[in-house]
């Protein structure tokens, strides 16, 4: 096979350059790397993810967390939680990994334009909807108030912090960052993420709404998000389930009739519904 | 200029409460500041007032030995502070510092309680509006022990 095959092969991994490891909180990494091949690999859409593949050790979905204008280089925020994963944070800069992809649906970009654009994130969940606020904020004009809403478990599991600051100031944007737990020198909100939603003021009837997080917060907010009259149409959530082949062949992450790596994992509600309230699923 | 009826009768709080109990209510009411870092009540005080908090940012604390307070939750813009005046022993179980200047209309609980239990049909829209307020804390207490962020190897 030559090189160009491999590159057009979804099961071929390509080489890619570990540029820059950064600890984001205790136990959470966000990786710059670059392919080796053409720039044109590294355009993505918001929301979607690739399969890193650390050599000798395994294989791991993660969502693209970078900018999306930016095509030298992919960013993925990575959370240690397995053997995998620790390897992939533990890459020093120059090291090689594989890449296959991007996958998956993104965000509904086109759909949110002219639109109140609410993102509601909970712990790492804020990292494959950074791509979607930096997508808002690159093209100002073309939509309308982003609303952040981002919750987390402690001030220090608290992720991109300077940027957080940064979006803050940004004209016709407002960000509210909760935490479950304040401890001390914390000046912040302290509450659920759901509980941002008073002091958000939304604008249901124009609003697109864009979810991630563990699936039970995913649940209340899509709740909340009712409750404010935005509705089930205009709400979008990524789902995870364990992503293998991330084209569809494997079967890992079947939803009921999706499969979370090619159909998702970008949802709108409205069609995954009746699935989040099955148990067991 | 607002006039407290006016701010009292826009706040979500008394969202559709009737014109007959707006002036039981709003005699009760008071405009109030308090400066950044002050404690708006402290834990095992008497409790007899509420808050609708129109600036500002409160904290709920509780008190632990040998560290610093522990904050379980915060107040903001637009919410309501305090339900202890409503149910005996009437006594704060928190404190409740203002983390930031903060603006906001005390209700004297004591006033409306009595005026409660002259008029039912105020207690009952009084009871039904807290216990709103209750439930969502209630909810927002089980999802936060949920722990949800935790990580799951």
């Amino acid at each position: 096979m030559t090189a160009a095959a491999a590159q057009l092969d979804a099961m071929v991994p390509c080489p890619g350059v570990v540029r820059q490891v950064a600890k984001d909180t205790p136990d959470t990494f966000t990786l710059t790397v670059s392919r080796e091949n053409e720039r044109e690999q590294n355009a993505f859409k918001p929301g979607q993810f690739s399969m890193l593949w650390m050599f000798g050790v395994g294989e791991v979905p993660i969502s693209i967390s970078g900018d999306p204008a930016n095509c030298d280089q992919l960013t993925y925020t990575v959370r240690s939680v397995g053997k995998t994963t620790e390897a992939l944070v533990s890459h020093k800069p120059g090291m090689s990994i594989g890449i296959r992809g991007p996958f998956g649906t993104g965000w509904p970009m086109e759909a949110a334009r002219g639109r109140e654009v609410v993102i509601v994130a909970g712990g790492i969940g804020l990292a494959p909807l950074r791509p979607a606020i930096y997508e808002v904020l690159n093209h100002r004009d073309l939509y309308g108030r982003l609303v952040l809403l981002y919750g987390a478990r402690s001030p220090r599991e608290l992720l991109y912090r300077k940027e957080l600051a940064a979006w803050a100031r940004q004209p016709n944007t407002q960000v509210l960052v909760t935490v479950d737990y304040g401890g001390l020198g914390w000046h912040g909100n302290v509450g659920v993420v759901t509980t941002l939603f008073k002091s958000a003021k939304l604008q249901p009837a124009n609003s697109i709404a864009m979810i991630c997080g563990p699936e039970i917060m995913m649940r209340f907010v899509t709740r909340q998000l009712g409750e404010c009259g935005v509705t089930t149409e205009s709400t979008y959530l990524s789902m995870e389930r364990n992503m293998q082949c991330a084209v569809g062949f494997c079967g890992h992450c079947q939803y009921g009739p999706h499969f979370i790596c090619k159909d998702g994992p970008v949802f709108p509600y409205a069609k995954i519904r009746p699935l989040l309230d099955k148990h067991e699923l | 200029m607002e006039t407290l009826e006016r701010i009292i009768q826009e706040h979500p709080f008394f969202a559709g409460l009737g014109d007959e109990f707006m002036d039981l209510v709003s005699g009760c009411a008071s405009n109030v500041r308090f400066a950044k870092d002050a404690y708006i009540f402290r834990e095992g005080q008497a409790a007899n007032t509420f808050y609708l908090v129109r600036e500002g940012n409160v904290s709920l604390e509780i008190y632990a030995p040998q560290r610093k307070p522990i904050v379980v939750a915060t107040v903001g813009v637009g919410e309501v502070l305090g339900w202890s005046w409503l149910l005996p022993p009437y006594e704060w179980k928190f404190n409740a510092h203002a983390t930031a200047n903060t603006r906001a209309i005390a209700l004297d609980g004591k006033c409306l309680r009595e005026k409660c239990e002259k008029n039912h049909d105020l207690g009952y829209e009084f009871l039904k509006r807290f216990a709103q307020i209750v439930v969502n804390r209630l909810e927002a207490t089980r999802f936060q022990l949920l722990d949800v962020y935790s990580a799951q190897k």
